[in-house]
Formats: structure tokens, sequence, C-alpha cells
């Protein structure tokens, strides 16, 4: 009962922002750039959320997310310029095909443990990047022209069914199994969870909604390139849910919101960008490693305040 | 006989190799980190030496040589600054770490002197020499000559002298290490100083051979180094070498069939198997994990 009162609160704030911008956008009030901007961060919050069910909820160390990003756009761009299908079909199109691979890849490396697994996710990204880089029909290294049809709806709409999904996941009894692993993999193990099947699931999960991300992605930037897959991207992605938080999602939603702002306006500088984005992992790594939420969520903040009083 | 070029090709670029593995290797094998900043060790290791010889007019061998103490400075530095502290840290934390200090020496290089590749100066005037027929390119001789003797130093090193049996006690057992009045601190200062001095000479004889050198070529040669520390068996430095060297030449080899696109994925397509198959590596020994 409880459960579902706040499920419908959480739906009608995201139909009132929804509402709120797209009548922005509609009567005209909303320039391009901003636009822009906010399809951007629909995608960093996309990315932000399915790395950080795979890092944070599941506590397995992957940083080639951005093959997964490149899959997705790659295969919905292939749906809609050569096969002519509608960008809806696209999107899914590309979301299955990026879970597939998170599947083909999970299933082998997620045997590996930390660190090995870690560069192994590393070096599937890179090949997954150069296999698109040698493939002529999707245009090898100059890039697939892609024509734009991401809009504000697909992306906000994206963005919405990610959140559910991987917040109920999280709360499910899987993903009370994925935490346990996080917690303690042996530990998980003895108590009879199948480690390597829900790490696996929330690995196929995560590239799911990656895939989505890259196919908004790749109908929001006209041409898509292998040079912009490559672990610089994993690297942005990892950046937002360390410094939101491992294991908070509305940690990952908040930074990937903040740094879309900051990346955003030092567009002209990107080598300071980068500076302050390095520096700033350092800093939050070396005094608070647990990124800026931990594993708190932004809503325990205010149940916090509720426990004084009488009990709801 | 073009086949012996592509080998005496292959063998010195695995040495470049098995020069940046061997610091990943001794690095993880006393700390447990992958230092992804060792790669960025290596691409100022290259900046000095092109410094050095094309604007200070040093020869070549001062020229290495102060590659490899500036070299070994930064990556104390490093160690000291940012990765002491994390010691006790989980191995994810150290992990983000290292790369936010790789992206920031790349991006500070990159901030104060642009992303513009420089261009090598020659050293050397003839470029090749002929062998029963073979030509054989004198660069790779001389690559060859440099980190054998590199790797000798370093064997002499670690099995001759004090400081190189402390580091093989703290990578053995810190805790014991240290009760038996080992500094340990000093010995991982001295690990990380010995390898990033084996990286900045790999980062000189690399813009000697390549003759290209930006502040962006740390990063894959770093990852293909770890690949190799981790095929010969990461934390064995015998290992490191043998890897760096079979990577070199296969390398060569998938170019020299006309794949040459594919050459980076060759690393990454061996690294993922061996992760697989045998992921204690070559020289490894399988050890089950205790509880």
């Amino acid at each position: 009962m409880k459960k579902s009162k706040v499920f419908w609160g959480y739906a009608i704030i995201a139909l009132v922002l929804y509402a709120v911008v797209q009548t922005l956008i509609s009567f005209g009030m909303v320039n391009t750039h901003y636009q822009n901007m906010l399809i951007t961060m629909c995608i960093n919050v996309m990315l932000a959320v399915s790395l950080h069910l795979v890092i944070g909820v599941t506590g397995q160390f992957s940083i080639g997310h951005a093959g997964f990003l490149a899959v997705g756009a790659y295969i919905s761009a292939i749906c809609t310029m050569k096969l002519g299908m509608p960008f809806s079909m696209a999107i899914l199109a590309g979301a299955v095909v990026a879970m597939l691979a998170g599947l083909l890849v999970g299933i082998p490396s997620l045997r590996l443990r930390g660190d090995y697994l870690a560069i192994a996710t590393l070096g599937f990204a890179e090949i997954i990047r150069i296999v698109f880089l040698n493939i002529d029909y999707v245009g090898g290294a100059a890039g697939m022209q892609v024509t734009h049809q991401s809009t504000w709806t697909y992306a906000f709409v994206g963005t919405a069914i990610t959140i559910l999904i991987i917040s109920n996941f999280t709360n499910s009894r899987h993903g009370r199994a994925c935490i346990a692993i996080r917690e303690d993999e042996i530990a998980a193990d003895a108590m009879g969870i199948n480690t390597t099947y829900y790490k696996v699931a929330a690995f196929a999960v995560g590239s799911f909604f990656a895939g989505v991300a890259g196919a908004i992605y790749a109908h929001n930037f006209y041409i898509i390139q292998p040079t912009a897959f490559g672990f610089l991207k994993s690297f942005d992605i990892l950046i937002l849910v360390v410094l939101g938080g491992l294991g908070s999602l509305s940690g990952a939603v908040l930074a990937a919101i903040f740094l879309t702002f900051v990346s955003t306006y030092l567009q002209a500088f990107p080598e300071t960008r980068m500076i302050i984005y390095s520096l700033v992992l350092i800093l939050v790594m070396l005094y608070r490693p647990t990124g800026l939420l931990g594993t708190k969520e932004i809503t325990d903040l205010f149940k916090f305040r509720k426990k004084g009083g009488t009990k709801v | 006989m073009e086949w012996i070029q592509q080998l005496v090709n292959g063998i010195s670029l695995g040495s470049i190799y098995a020069l940046i593995a061997l610091g990943y290797t001794m690095v993880y094998g006393i700390i447990k980190l992958i230092n992804f900043a060792h790669g960025d060790v290596f691409m100022l290791g290259a900046f000095i030496g092109f410094f050095a010889i094309a604007r200070w007019d040093m020869h070549f061998i001062p020229a290495l040589l102060m590659a490899m103490i500036l070299c070994a400075v930064i990556g104390v530095i490093i160690e000291r600054v940012a990765y002491k502290r994390l010691r006790n840290a989980t191995r994810i934390a150290a992990l983000i770490t290292a790369i936010g200090v790789s992206l920031l020496i790349e991006y500070t290089v990159i901030f104060f002197r642009g992303a513009a590749p420089e261009a090598y100066p020659t050293i050397f005037e003839n470029p090749s020499f002929n062998v029963f027929g073979v030509q054989i390119d004198t660069r790779s001789i001389f690559i060859l000559t440099v980190s054998i003797v590199l790797m000798m130093l370093l064997q002499f090193i670690v099995h001759r002298t004090k400081i190189g049996k402390a580091m093989r006690a703290v990578s053995h057992d810190a805790d014991a290490a240290r009760l038996m009045g080992i500094n340990v601190d000093n010995t991982i200062s001295a690990t990380f100083a010995i390898g990033s001095a084996l990286a900045g000479a790999a980062g000189v004889i690399f813009g000697i051979y390549y003759t290209r050198i930006d502040p962006l070529m740390g990063v894959l040669p770093g990852l293909k180094a770890f690949v190799a520390a981790v095929l010969g068996g990461i934390g064995i430095i015998p290992g490191a070498m043998a890897g760096g060297l079979v990577l070199g030449v296969v390398e060569t080899v998938v170019s020299a069939l006309g794949f040459s696109l594919w050459r980076d994925a060759a690393a990454f397509v061996i690294l993922i198997l061996i992760l697989i198959l045998r992921p204690a590596g070559i020289f490894g020994k399988n050890a089950r994990e205790k509880v």
C-alpha cells in the first residue's frame, strides 16, 4: 500500500517535470543548445544508472561501459539508416543487441574478480570499438551519418524507464542477491545465491540500458565515430557513478545531472574539464572513498527527519 | 628472409612492452595495485628525452639517464601523494585513484603544451645494415641492447642487493617484513622509483624507434604492457619480460599478415584468453584464494 503510494508520487513528479519541459520546448522557450543539453543529461543519467547497477549494486568493477554504448549506438543507427526501421524499434533493437553483447562479455569475464575483471571489461570494450572501426558497412574510422531523431520525449521516457526498472530490480529479491554479492561474494555463495547468474544478470541489464542510451546518443549527434567510444568515454561514465556514491542510485542521477552542467560550460576548455574531472576523482577517492552519498539515497535524508516524530 | 626482419621488429617492440610491463608487475607484486599512471610516466620519459636531445643538445646516453632519474622522482611523488594513503583502502578505490592520476598527468601535459605530436630527432646515421642478406634496422638492435642491459641491471638489483631483498620480502608478506625491521614505505617507494625509471627509459627508446610522440601516447602501450604483465604472470619479473616479447612478436605478426588495423585488438584478445584459460599467467602458479 505504502510502496505504491511512493511509486505514484514519483510518477506524478516525473510527469510534471516532463510536461513542464515539453511545454517550454514547444513554446520555443528553450533553444537548441539547452535542448541538446537536456538530452545529453538524460543520456548521462541512463549511463550512470546502468553502470550503477553493475558497480554500485553488484560490486563488479566494469570500466568498459562505453563498449555497450557503442553497440547500442551502431545497431540502432543501422536499423534506422540502413533498414529504415522506426526510431522506437531501433532503440529496442540497439538495447537488445547491447544486452546480448553484455551476456557475451559477461559470461566469461565475470568469473574474474576485482582488478582482472576491470581490465577484461576494458579489453572487451576496446575490441568492440576496433570491430566497428574495421567494418566498412558502418563507415569505419570516418563514422556513420545518422539523422537527428532524438527528442526530449524519447530521452525522458528512456530515462524514466531506466530508473524505474533499475530501482525495482535493486529492491527485489534479485537486487538483494546482488547486494549480498557486493558485500561478500564468498558468503553470498555459501548462502546459496547463484553468484555467477546474478552477476551476469546485472551486467546484462546494465548493458541493455547502456544500449538505450547509445541509441538516443547516436540519433542526437548526426554522426557516430568509433573514437567517441574509447575508454575515455568509459571513464566519463565511471566518474558519474564514483562521484555520486558507489551504491546510490539517486547519487548517480544527481552526479550525472551536475556533471552534464559542468561539462557543458567547460566545453570550450576540454583540457581544463579533464583536469578538473581527474582531480575530483582523486580527491573523492582520497577523502571520501564511498563517493558523495555513499550507499545512501537522497530520499533517506527525508526519512531521517521523520524518525523522531510519530511513526507513520 | 623477410620474416627474420619482422621477428627482429617484433622483438624490439616487445622489449619496449617488457620494460613498461616490469614496472607494472613490480608495483602489482608489492601493493596489489594496477598503476594506471605507469603508461603516463612512460610518456613523460619520452618527452624528457625529447627535450634533452632536441632542445638541450644532449647526447643520447645522458638523455636516457636524465629521463630515467626524473621519471623515478615522478614515480615516487605519485606514490607518496596519491597511493600511500590508500594502502588500506578497497581495491576499487585505489584503481579509481590510479585512473585519476593517469588522466591528470595526460591532461596537465596537454594543458601546458597542447596535444600536438612532436618528432623525435634521429640519432643514427645508418638506418639499417645488412646481415647475410637480411636488412636489420639499427634502431632495433640498439633498443634490444638497451633493454637487455636494463633488465640485467634489474635482475642484479632484485636478487643481489639489500633493497632488492627487501622488495622481495615485502611483496611476499608486508607485515612479516615490517616485523623483521624492513622499512616497508621506503621499499615501496624504491619499487616505484625503479619501475618508473624503466618506463622512462622505455619512453626514450620508443621515441627513437617510432619518432613520433604525443601526450596520449602512453595510454595504449601502457594497457598493452599490462596485458604483457598478466600474460607472464603478474608479480613475476621474468614473466613480464617474456610476456612483453610474446606480445610484441604477436602484434608484429598480425600486422605483417595484413591486419594492421586489428593489431590493437590482438593484445586484448590475448588478455581475455589468458584471463579465462590461465589467470595466473604463463609463469604463475595457480593459487586458491583463501576465505
